[in-house]
């Protein structure tokens, strides 16, 4: 076990800068995600960690030694970091057996026969592999092959492990059993795992903290998952982390109004809509955007019923767009709900899909079916009420790819 | 009217391998007018065989095959009419969309087929390239376009001559998540402007469930159930068709006393309903994660194994007897790992308790 | 964190600083092999033609270019190179759209009889064919003489058509693998779609499927006019006799007169240039060709392709592929066995004509015919080997390393395919000749010298293929595992690349075994090859032991092929 520490380091390949004074802190024995889009540089990061790209300035350390450094004259070569990788195409030897490919790290290091032997089954056992030790790598699947490179990284160190999008490959059900496959074994042996990839759905599976990185290769934000959906630093971290709608308001008379985007499309809803929520405090234009996920937002039949929503704060019953108790805008006060028409419904069998056009915007709502089918759901072309919790206010919107 | 039928259509290959392998086994099936209808199912089942065999490129080994009131296919009278003769639409995965042509030739192939004069091509292929978004792009060569664009040459192209019948066939599989969902809002909206049938091959259940207004879901070259998606997701027919809508949990269980014992558990029973006509006394009992509730007291009594955090909801790992389920709940009720908690399985379907396929079936029929 | 681990700073540097080095002095050593064995031969020519004792002088090449015997040549080889590429291509696209496309049978045994006369040295079977279709000898015009009591031959094969005929038998190949392999990778969907959207068979052929495979065509068609550009061995045998001369047969005649004289050799080398100069035009153009139809084919689920149904074209057709295969392929081989046979040349092939001797002559007996073995397996073996190694270095160099300047290798390492044996033979003379104090004429290092120049191309184009195979990460896997950066390449790419090694070793291997045109310039009294024994015997009338010497040339490269096709067989299967 050992931590990892980034600092200040820059890479380039030829003239063109991949990573620039970039500085990060692995603790020991966490798993940290690099999250961000590609190419932003992430697997960049990770090569300078396992000394498979040299730095241009900065300073890698692992544990207490410093394995590259641009001003100190060193640089330890890849084999002597003691550096588990898993790489995205897993790279497991096609000339080599299961167990031939784990045993080489132990070879290398002149580890006992016996003892080396023995380590082999262990780790093997540990993903699941133990049966397939005599096959060769063309006879096994993609799943499988990822957990020999798996198992390969985890005996070529006991401190470190880095893992390059190895699930990138693989399909859709073996990518979320893998996912849960590598936490237990991160939980198991205690290694730090630092892991590399664009889909925020694994990274807030496995992660302890995630490091969300934009385009440019600079950190956005670093933290719990709970940490980073909660409380996003900016939308650049609010988009990646999940689906989103972004509503286009202004302010005129201290009211909040739904801003019409020229060219998107609406052209029969044109009268102003109300954005119905008390203004935010600290936004310095008068033109921003109002972000929320589509399971936050509750859809109701206009001025019928409205049972099903619920206030933001309290989480207690909506009636025409009021909260039974207080809301967020002090008790008794009445006030519109963002009224919209549905445009389109989505059957997705859990999930109840609407896209809601208000305005000259289009809102994407997500029902759980289950909830769905408790209350009434809608067709398309029915008018509707939408009420929102968890509202987060951005001056602008990033493009996240 | 149907628009497409099917009737005991069966089609066997012979490997050198594996013997005779049936890749669709006695298949019937009416596709109405103007609907969108899917096959649905896992490589291998089946569903771009009989696809295949709709359009013209396969062989039938028995059976008939009818494009409204008009025979294409009758194996007991060798009767097959090719497919350049069937006047079908048909989009493919790889877009196969021709590079030595331009937008607006590989559009107008169809209509140059048929000898219509320039003006009249020139009309009906910039209502297409209108139609799929494309206009303005007549002068480009596929090469020059995403694959996005490249899919609404293929959707283009196989609109222009207005055939009535349109066949995809896994044509988002090779665009990125954002763009399929774009495409999948497109291709209905065609659908709806131009009243086409449209038989739709997918192996994403998502997909198909957004699309289509029927569904058929297929496994081993069988039918295991036709209808719409709603229906197909809250009834699942068989246990294949629960487990490849959506997560599933499987619970298998033995019923004595007229109590649910799930494998595993002697000492503590589940409440749920016994369906009345229930005669076995063993079950799997099929739930979907989101379906579970979990309670600080009451229902079945088992440690909380493992707990993620996805952003929109929390994940659960837990034993029920010694069958590991997930729970899902969007709930802001927390619990921890290793606290004790109450399951209670909602909207559970019940199976018989029988075995599963094997794999070595399921690589058999990879080869076909 | 283990002992011994924490390297001191300077350790540190030199191992980083070794590395790069390992790069720039591989580079460097590749770079320096390619300038001797191509280079140098190529300046050696341009400076022998251009420059006379140290000054400049272009009167040479201006006497030879006017020259009308050598204009005539040219005329000969631009007829020869267009007809031969304009009807191979024809014939080797029927064949594979006929295989590829369509439901006639035995497929898979025609494919493989279809690559046998690209295996077939070509100067062998012209010599079989003289022994058929020679104007008077030939035993297929004298039984036509005799059925038709006449005195006029069915067909002259010592005439520029004779010529165009044999050549087309070995190089329709070219075209044929290139589309065949298109076809195969082309997704069937480009072809289905066109079906659906209404066109019939016919139409989809003549509209999809021609366009699609024209970058594929135009690329053998190139191969076959560059290969017959260049080419000896069929016009050496049929043309001499009846004063027919190409380029290259012109280039030897003129070194072969001057018997081996400084002059001739200049003569020959002025030639050369032009010839050089004829190639890197044909060069050229396949690379305007091939920029302008660049297509992305090979994508798409693999579906089996909608094959045409032939119906009543069935038999007639497999027919034509039986002829034309008897034709090319069968005639000739039994043409050299049987001959090889036979007491004597002339007399009818009966079974009591027949004897063992002449084998027996060319493996025990004739002191020059088995030196002209034990030579070409020795060369052979040596030249693959060596340019096996080297090439893969160099392209280990080009493929993983990367150093600044690999550009300069790449161009050097394809500048040997412009370069026709021929001229490569009059450069490696002018070179190894004495010019750096080292004279290798006569002794059977000058040709070794040659076949590895000949023959660095193969070698880097098929280690490179092989390496680019061996994706980075699985060295960088072991580099994480604790391996160095040698014992990753000893471990993980060394037995990766072996099955392609061994491959490339027999793709010099073999075209090395049958060589004529280079060897024939270099050979000294005691270091005749096969190709040059055969050639010789053959030239000096004893055409009965040529056959049979050409009998075990075939058998040789016949085991060759065979060895080369188990083992490549191999390695698909991993």
């Amino acid at each position: 076990m050992a931590e990892v520490r980034l600092d200040r380091i820059t890479v380039q390949y030829g003239k063109k800068t991949a990573i620039e004074d970039f500085s990060l802190h692995v603790r020991d024995g966490e798993c940290l995600t690099l999250l961000g889009p590609s190419p932003c540089g992430k697997t960049t990061v990770l090569r300078a960690i396992a000394g498979l790209t040299k730095l241009c300035s900065g300073e890698v350390t692992i544990g207490s030694r410093v394995v590259a450094s641009r001003d100190r004259k060193i640089f330890i070569p890849p084999e002597k970091r003691n550096v588990g990788v898993v790489f995205q195409d897993y790279a497991v030897w096609p000339h080599m057996t299961v167990e031939a490919n784990v045993l080489y790290p132990l070879k290398k290091r002149n580890v006992p026969r016996k003892e080396a032997k023995e380590q082999v089954n262990d780790v093997l056992r540990q993903v699941r592999m133990a049966d397939y030790a005599a096959r060769l790598p063309f006879q096994l699947s993609g799943g499988q092959q990822q957990r020999v490179a798996l198992a390969r990284a985890l005996v070529a160190s006991q401190d470190v492990v880095i893992l390059d999008e190895p699930l990138t490959n693989l399909d859709a059900n073996l990518r979320e059993e893998m996912r849960f496959e590598i936490k237990r074994l991160q939980n198991e042996t205690g290694i730090t795992v630092i892991y590399v990839t664009h889909d925020q759905d694994i990274a807030l599976v496995i992660s302890d903290r995630i490091a969300v990185m934009d385009k440019t290769g600079s950190i956005r934000q670093l933290g719990a998952p709970e940490e980073l959906c909660g409380n996003p630093a900016d939308s650049f971290v609010y988009r990646f982390l999940g689906l989103s709608n972004f509503i286009p308001v202004e302010i005129v008379d201290g009211e909040m109004w739904v801003r019409d985007i020229a060219g998107a499309g609406g052209g029969a809803d044109t009268e102003p809509t109300s954005f119905p929520y008390p203004v935010p405090a600290g936004m310095h234009n008068r033109q921003f955007y109002a972000a929320c996920r589509p399971m936050d937002i509750a859809m109701s039949r206009d001025g019928a019923d409205g049972g099903a929503a619920t206030c933001g704060t309290c989480g207690t019953c909506w009636t025409h767009g009021t909260c039974g108790t207080h809301g967020t805008h002090g008790p008794g006060e009445t006030r519109e709900s963002l009224r919209g028409r549905v445009a389109r419904v989505i059957y997705l069998g859990n999930i109840y899909e609407y896209r809601v056009r208000v305005g000259g915007i289009e809102i994407r709502v997500q029902q759980d079916s289950h909830e769905a089918f408790k209350g009434s759901t809608f067709c398309e072309g029915d008018v509707c009420a939408l009420s929102i919790k968890d509202i987060r206010y951005y001056e602008d919107v990033e493009e996240v790819s | 009217m149907d628009q497409v039928v099917l009737k005991n259509v069966t089609k066997s290959f012979v490997t050198k391998a594996f013997g005779k392998v049936t890749a669709v086994d006695d298949v019937s099936l009416n596709i109405r007018e103007g609907e969108c209808f899917s096959f649905l199912g896992p490589s291998g089942c089946g569903k771009t065989t009989t696809l295949r065999m709709i359009a013209g490129f396969e062989d039938l080994s028995g059976g008939e095959i009818w494009l409204g009131d008009r025979p294409v296919s009758i194996k007991a009278k060798n009767f097959y009419v090719p497919p350049e003769k069937r006047q079908l639409g048909m989009v493919f995965q790889a877009f196969a969309v021709w590079p030595h042509l331009n937008v607006f030739e590989n559009v107008a192939f169809p209509l140059r087929i048929q000898r219509m004069s320039n003006a009249e091509i020139s009309d009906q292929v910039k209502q297409a390239l209108k139609h799929t978004s494309l206009s303005g792009l007549e002068e480009k060569y596929p090469s020059e376009l995403s694959g996005g664009q490249q899919q609404r040459i293929a959707l283009a192209r196989a609109i222009v001559a207005s055939a009535k019948v349109l066949l995809l066939d896994e044509p988002l599989s090779n665009l990125d998540p954002k763009l399929r969902e774009i495409m999948r809002f497109e291709i209905k909206d065609l659908q709806k402007k131009l009243g086409l049938t449209i038989v739709y091959v997918t192996h994403d259940q998502a997909e198909a469930m957004a699309l289509s207004d029927r569904m058929l879901v297929m496994d081993m070259g069988v039918v295991q159930q036709v209808d719409t998606p709603t229906n197909i997701y809250n009834n699942p027919a068989n246990r294949f068709v629960f487990s490849f809508l959506g997560l599933s949990n499987f619970v298998p269980a033995a019923l004595h006393d007229g109590l649910v014992w799930p494998a595993g558990s002697a000492s503590s029973n589940l409440e749920c309903e016994i369906p009345r006509d229930w005669d076995d006394d063993r079950a799997v009992l099929a739930t979907r994660p989101n379906e579970i509730q979990l309670t600080p007291e009451g229902g079945y009594r088992t440690r909380i194994k493992n707990r993620v955090f996805l952003g929109d909801y929390v994940e659960y790992r837990m034993d029920i007897g010694d069958t590991e389920i997930r729970v899902q709940t969007h709930e802001h009720r927390d619990f921890k790992v290793g606290d004790l908690c109450g399951v209670r399985l909602g909207k559970v379907k019940w199976y018989p308790a029988e075995e599963e396929i094997s794999d070595d079936e399921r690589e058999r029929r990879k080869v076909i | 964190m283990r002992a011994g681990q924490s390297l001191r700073g300077s350790e540190l540097r030199r191992m980083e600083g070794s590395r790069f080095n390992t790069g720039q002095l591989l580079l460097v050593i590749s770079t320096i092999i390619l300038v001797i064995t191509v280079v140098l031969p190529v300046a050696m020519i341009v400076y022998n033609v251009f420059f006379y004792n140290w000054s400049f002088d272009w009167s040479l090449f201006a006497s030879m270019l006017t020259d009308p015997d050598n204009l005539a040549a040219m005329w000969n080889t631009v007829k020869i190179s267009f007809f031969v590429t304009t009807l191979g291509t024809v014939v080797g696209l029927f064949f594979a759209w006929l295989i590829g496309r369509s439901d006639i049978p035995l497929k898979g045994l025609m494919k493989s009889l279809f690559v046998i006369p690209y295996m077939f040295p070509p100067f062998i079977g012209a010599m079989a064919w003289g022994l058929l279709l020679a104007p008077r000898a030939g035993y297929i015009n004298k039984m036509f003489m005799a059925l038709t009591g006449g005195r006029t031959p069915l067909f002259n094969i010592n005439t520029l058509a004779g010529i165009v005929f044999v050549e087309l038998c070995y190089y329709f190949p070219f075209v044929f693998i290139q589309v065949s392999g298109a076809l195969e990778r082309m997704d069937p969907t480009l072809e289905e779609s066109a079906r659906i959207a209404g066109a019939n068979q016919l139409t989809v052929i003549r509209r999809i499927t021609m366009p699609l495979v024209v970058p594929a065509i135009a690329a053998g068609a190139m191969l076959i006019l560059i290969s017959s550009l260049s080419h000896f061995g069929v016009p050496a045998i049929l043309g001499f006799s009846n004063g027919i001369f190409t380029l290259p047969t012109k280039i030897y005649e003129l070194i072969y007169r001057a018997s081996g004289s400084f002059e001739g050799i200049r003569q020959g080398a002025s030639l050369s240039i032009l010839l050089v100069a004829v190639v890197v035009l044909a060069l050229a153009l396949q690379r305007r060709v091939l920029r302008t139809g660049r297509y992305d084919i090979i994508r798409g689920k693999s579906m089996r392709p909608m094959l045409i149904k032939l119906r009543g074209w069935k038999a007639p057709l497999l027919a034509v592929c039986f002829v034309f295969l008897i034709v090319t392929v069968i005639l000739p081989l039994f043409t050299i066995f049987g001959v090889g046979f036979l007491k004597a040349y002339g007399v009818p092939m009966k079974l009591a004509n027949m004897t063992l001797n002449n084998f027996k002559y060319v493996l025990f007996e004739s002191r020059m015919a088995r030196d002209a073995i034990r030579n070409s397996f020795f060369l052979s073996i040596t030249s693959a080997v060596i340019t096996m190694l080297v090439g893969t270095m160099i392209a280990y160099v080009i493929v993983k390393i990367q150093p600044r300047g690999k550009g300069v290798l790449e161009v050097l390492g394809i500048l040997p395919y412009s370069i026709p044996g021929i001229v490569l033979a009059v450069g490696v003379i002018l070179t190894w000749s004495g010019a750096f104090y080292l004279n290798l004429y006569n002794t059977i290092w000058i040709i070794l010298i040659a076949y590895i120049a000949r023959y660095m191309a193969f070698s880097m184009k098929s280690a490179s293929a092989s390496l680019e195979q061996v994706h980075d990460s699985l060295e960088e896997a072991s580099r994480t595992c604790g391996a160095s950066h040698f014992e990753s390449l000893l471990d993980v790419t060394l037995p990766l690349i072996r099955p392609g090694m061994v491959a490339g070793f027999f793709l010099i291997f073999l075209p090395a075994m049958r060589e004529l045109t280079t060897s024939l310039l270099l050979y000294g009294p005691f270091t005749r090859t096969m190709g040059v024994a055969i050639y010789s015997i053959n030239e000096e009338g004893y055409t009965v032991q040529a056959c049979a010497l050409a009998g075990v040339a075939i058998i040789i490269i016949v085991i060759g092929e065979l060895i080369l096709r188990f083992v490549t067989r191999e390695r698909r299967g991993q």
